[in-house]
C-alpha cells in the first residue's frame, strides 16, 4: 500500500472521533498572519510594476502586467473604420452579467447587440455551484450582509457599491423567481438558506449544486425570447473611442472567417468575466475556457482605471486527483454542511468555514510544511472528507443536495459518499477589476463594466455567493444606465486615438510588449 | 516531507482515433485533453471544461464495439482503441419565442409552442443519448400529461447540449420542452416566499435607513468590532 492509500485510511479511522471537534475560530490577528504568510497574493516575486496607463506605478501579477502592457492585435492588421452595424448598447460577453445587462437595456427601450467569444451562456456563471447570498431571513438584514462582506473583503470594499448590492439583492431574487428560476424551498415556501464561509447568518439561496446552470438557462431563454441579437464566436479585439476620449464602439473578429466587424455604439458594456485561464502563479483553475481577462486590456488601453488588480481568489477546494479533474471546483457549500479538511495524518488544521483566503492559506501551509499528500502526477493536496456530510445530515444528503458533485467523481470511480478526495486551492476569481461607479460606468465615458471584469465591490476577498448577486444586480444596473445614456445621445465618431496615445505611453516608458492582448484563449496545444 | 504514492511510473501509452486519424497518447486524459495533446487547436467544442455547459458533445465507439455512443468530451476518459469526434460545433436549434406574461395555462400552451411533444413514440433514444443521465423520455411524457413538477425535476441537470434532439424520430426538441416546463413550473406553480416579500417591502419602506446611517458613519476599526 502506498502513502496516499495509508493516509486515506487514516482519514477513515479518525472520522468518528472528529465528529464533535470544533476547530477554534481564528482571531483577526491570527487570520491576518496566516494570510500574509501563505496566500499567493502575498508572494512578492509573483508581482511586478505596471509601467503605462492609469495604474502606472502600481503592482499586479506578472501575467496581468504583460496583458495590460500588451500589444493590440490591430497593430499588425489594417482596419477600415467603417461601421458595419450601429446600435445603442453593445454588450461584450454572453455570461450572467452580459445577459442581465442585455435584458435590462432592452427593457429600458434601447437597441441591443450582444457579442461573445464563445457561445451565449459560456461563462463562469453557468459553473457556479454553491449559491447566491441574499439577506432574506427575519434574523438577517442587508446591513449584516454588508458587514460580513466588508470583513471578508479585508475592509477594502467600495462601501457604496456594496451597500447597493446587498439592498438590491432581495428584489433581484424576486425578479429571478418571477422569471422561473426554481430555487430550493422550505416546506412553507420560503427560500431554503445555507451558511457560507465568513457569513454570520445563513443566506445562500441555491438550486441544489446547479445554481449557475439554472440561472444561466433561464437568462439565456429570456435573451432568446426577447430576440436580442447575439453574435457568437465574435470576440472584441479593440474598443473604439470618439474625439473626446469616450467609448463609441468596438472592433470584433469573426473567429470562423477571421474577418473584422466594426460596431458603432452609443454605449458599450464590458461583461467579459474573469482570468482563471491565465493560470496565475501556475495554479489550476475552476474557470471556463474563455476566462482570459479580455476586458482588462481592452478597457485599460481605452483609458480606464483598474482597482484591486493585485488580488485574486484561490478557492480552497479544487480537485487535484484524478489528474483529469485538476482544478475542478468542489463547492464550499459541502463544507457548510459538515465536510472536514484533513492533512496527511488525518488531522484537522483550520475551521472549514473561515473565509476563503484563510482556508486556502491554511491548505497551502499544510502542503508547504510537509503535511500534504502527493498525487501520482506530482500535485499536492489535502483531504476533503465528504462522507461526514451524510453522517451528520442523514444518509442520502450528498446525493440529494450535491448530485452533480457525486456524479462528477463517480465518472472516475470515486464515491464521495464513502471516501475522501484530494483538493488544493484553485484559481477561482479576480477580486479586483475595472473601477466603476454605482451604475457600472468606468472612468471612460460611455464605457460600462459589469460582473467579474469590474472591481471594488468585493474588496480583497469575495465572500461565497456574492458574485452571482453581483452579476445580477450590476448587470441590471449597467444595462439600465447604458440604455438611458444611449437613448439620450447621438452616435459619436469612431477612432483609434486611444491606441495611438497608448503606443506613445509605451514608447515613453520604454515598454516593449511581450504579448498580444486580449489573448482570447489559453494555449493548451502540445507543440512537440 | 510530503507523502508520495507511486514513484515515477510513466503513464501507459494507448492508441486512439480522433476524426479518422490514429494517435499514441498517455492514458488518463479526457477526450479534450487528448485532442490538445495531439495538437488540435480548439475554438468550437470547448466551454466550461466541467461538464455543465454542453459545448463539447461528442460521439465515440470503443474497441470492438458496434455501438456509437454520445457523451461530453470534457468528462470522458479516453481508452485504448477508442474512436471519437466532437459533434455539433453548432446545432441548428429551433427556438420558438414565447412570453409567459401572455399565458394563462402553460400546460396547454406547451402544445401551442411544441405540438410535436405529444407525438413521442417511446423509442427512448433521447434517454440513451443524454450525457447527464436524464430520463428524457419519461420527462417528456410527464410534460405532456401536465405533471410539470416532475418533468422539471428530471430536467434539473440539463446542460442544453442538444444531443437528444437529432435522435428523436418525432422531431421533438426535449431540451427546449424542458426549459419551457421548468420556467412555467417556477412562474406559475411554485409557492410564494413570504420572507422574501417582507424583506423587499422593508427595504422599499426604508426600514434599514437609520441602521445604514449609523454603520456608514463608523470608522473601519469600529466596523470590525460592530
Amino acid at each position: 500500500m502506498n502513502v496516499l492509500e495509508i493516509s486515506k485510511l487514516k482519514v477513515g479511522e479518525t472520522r468518528s472521533s472528529r465528529l464533535d471537534e470544533t476547530p477554534p475560530k481564528l482571531s483577526q490577528a491570527e487570520k491576518d498572519a496566516l494570510v500574509q504568510q501563505y496566500h499567493p497574493d502575498y508572494i512578492k516575486e509573483a508581482y511586478g510594476t505596471i509601467r503605462v496607463g492609469m495604474n502606472k506605478g502600481e503592482q499586479t501579477v506578472h501575467r496581468v502586467v504583460s496583458l495590460l502592457e500588451g500589444e493590440s492585435p490591430l497593430a499588425s492588421e489594417s482596419i477600415r473604420l467603417e461601421a458595419k452595424q450601429q446600435v445603442d448598447v453593445l454588450i461584450i460577453g454572453g455570461g450572467g452579467a452580459g445577459s442581465m445587462a442585455a435584458l435590462a437595456a432592452k427593457a429600458s427601450g434601447a437597441s441591443v447587440l450582444m457579442t461573445t467569444k464563445l457561445r451565449l451562456g459560456d461563462s463562469n456563471t453557468v459553473m457556479a455551484e454553491g449559491g447566491m447570498q441574499v439577506a432574506v431571513s427575519p434574523e438577517d438584514s442587508p446591513v449584516r450582509h454588508f458587514l460580513d462582506s466588508l470583513r471578508g473583503g479585508q475592509m477594502a470594499n467600495d462601501k457604496i457599491l456594496l451597500k447597493t448590492l446587498v439592498e438590491e439583492g432581495p428584489s433581484v431574487v424576486k425578479w429571478l423567481i418571477d422569471n422561473g428560476v426554481m430555487f430550493d424551498r422550505e416546506e412553507d415556501g420560503n427560500l431554503s438558506l445555507r451558511p457560507g464561509g465568513g457569513s454570520s447568518k445563513a443566506r445562500l439561496v441555491r438550486c441544489k449544486d446547479y445554481t449557475g446552470l439554472e440561472l444561466m438557462r433561464v437568462l439565456k431563454d429570456c435573451v432568446l425570447n426577447e430576440q436580442i441579437e447575439v453574435l457568437e464566436y465574435m470576440p472584441v479585439l479593440e474598443l473604439l473611442t470618439d474625439e473626446a476620449g469616450g467609448c463609441s464602439g468596438a472592433i470584433l473578429k469573426n473567429l470562423d472567417t477571421n474577418q473584422h466587424f466594426v460596431v458603432q455604439a452609443k454605449t458599450v458594456i464590458i461583461a467579459t468575466g474573469g482570468i482563471g485561464r491565465l493560470h496565475i502563479q501556475g495554479f489550476p483553475t475552476s474557470n471556463h475556457y474563455g476566462a482570459t481577462g479580455d476586458g482588462l486590456p481592452l478597457s485599460y488601453r481605452a483609458g480606464a482605471k483598474l482597482t484591486l488588480q493585485d488580488t485574486f481568489q484561490y478557492h480552497p477546494t479544487g480537485a487535484v486527483f484524478p489528474e483529469a479533474m485538476a482544478g475542478i471546483l468542489v463547492t464550499e457549500a459541502i463544507r457548510s454542511v459538515g465536510a472536514h479538511l484533513l492533512n496527511v495524518n488525518g488531522d484537522r488544521f483550520i475551521g472549514e468555514m473561515e473565509t476563503r483566503d484563510a482556508v486556502a492559506s491554511a491548505i497551502i501551509r499544510e502542503c508547504a510544511e510537509g503535511r500534504g499528500v502527493e498525487t501520482p502526477s506530482g500535485r499536492k493536496g489535502v483531504w476533503l472528507d465528504m462522507p461526514l456530510v451524510d453522517t451528520l445530515n442523514g444518509a442520502g444528503t450528498l446525493e440529494d443536495r450535491f448530485p452533480n458533485m457525486v456524479k462528477q467523481f463517480s465518472r472516475y470511480e470515486i464515491d464521495i459518499t464513502k471516501e475522501p478526495v484530494l483538493i488544493y486551492p484553485t484559481l477561482h476569481y479576480q477580486n479586483g477589476g475595472v473601477e466603476v461607479d454605482v451604475d457600472g460606468e468606468s472612468g471612460v465615458n460611455n464605457l460600462f463594466v459589469a460582473g467579474e471584469a469590474s472591481g471594488g465591490l468585493h474588496g480583497r476577498n469575495r465572500l461565497m455567493g456574492n458574485s452571482l448577486l453581483d452579476i445580477m444586480v450590476y448587470g441590471k444596473r449597467a444595462g439600465e444606465a447604458a440604455a438611458k445614456r444611449a437613448t439620450s445621445t447621438e452616435y459619436k465618431s469612431i477612432t483609434l486615438q486611444h491606441l495611438d496615445r497608448f503606443h506613445e505611453a509605451q514608447k515613453e516608458a520604454g515598454v516593449i510588449p511581450d504579448t498580444v492582448s486580449p489573448i482570447l484563449f489559453p494555449d493548451y496545444v502540445n507543440k512537440s | 516531507m510530503t507523502a508520495t504514492s507511486t514513484e515515477g511510473v510513466a503513464p501507459k501509452q494507448i492508441t486512439i482515433e480522433v476524426m479518422g486519424k490514429f494517435y499514441q497518447v498517455p492514458e488518463g486524459l479526457t477526450m479534450l485533453q487528448a485532442m490538445w495533446h495531439t495538437g488540435h487547436e480548439l475554438t468550437r467544442g470547448v466551454g466550461c471544461l466541467g461538464g455543465i455547459c454542453g459545448a463539447c458533445s461528442a460521439t465515440y465507439r470503443t474497441k470492438d464495439s458496434i455501438k456509437i455512443k454520445s457523451t461530453l468530451a470534457c468528462q470522458t476518459l479516453i481508452e485504448d482503441g477508442m474512436s471519437f469526434s466532437l459533434v455539433h460545433t453548432y446545432y441548428p436549434n429551433r427556438k420558438i419565442p414565447y412570453d409567459f406574461k401572455e399565458m394563462e395555462d402553460p400546460k396547454q400552451d406547451l402544445f401551442r409552442y411544441y405540438p410535436e411533444a405529444a407525438l413521442c413514440r417511446n423509442c427512448n433514444t433521447c434517454t440513451l443519448a443524454c450525457p447527464k443521465g436524464i430520463d428524457v423520455r419519461a420527462a417528456v411524457w410527464k410534460a405532456v400529461f401536465g405533471d410539470f413538477e416532475e418533468c422539471a425535476e428530471h430536467f434539473m441537470p440539463c446542460v442544453m447540449c442538444s444531443l437528444c434532439v437529432p435522435v428523436c424520430i418525432a422531431d421533438i426538441a426535449p431540451n427546449q420542452v424542458g426549459v419551457f416546463v421548468r420556467r412555467a413550473q417556477g412562474i406559475f406553480f411554485e409557492n410564494k416566499s413570504p420572507q422574501l416579500k417582507n424583506r423587499v417591502d422593508e427595504i422599499e419602506k426604508g426600514v434599514y435607513d437609520q441602521e445604514w446611517e449609523r454603520v456608514l458613519n463608523l470608522s473601519d476599526a469600529q466596523l470590525l468590532a460592530d
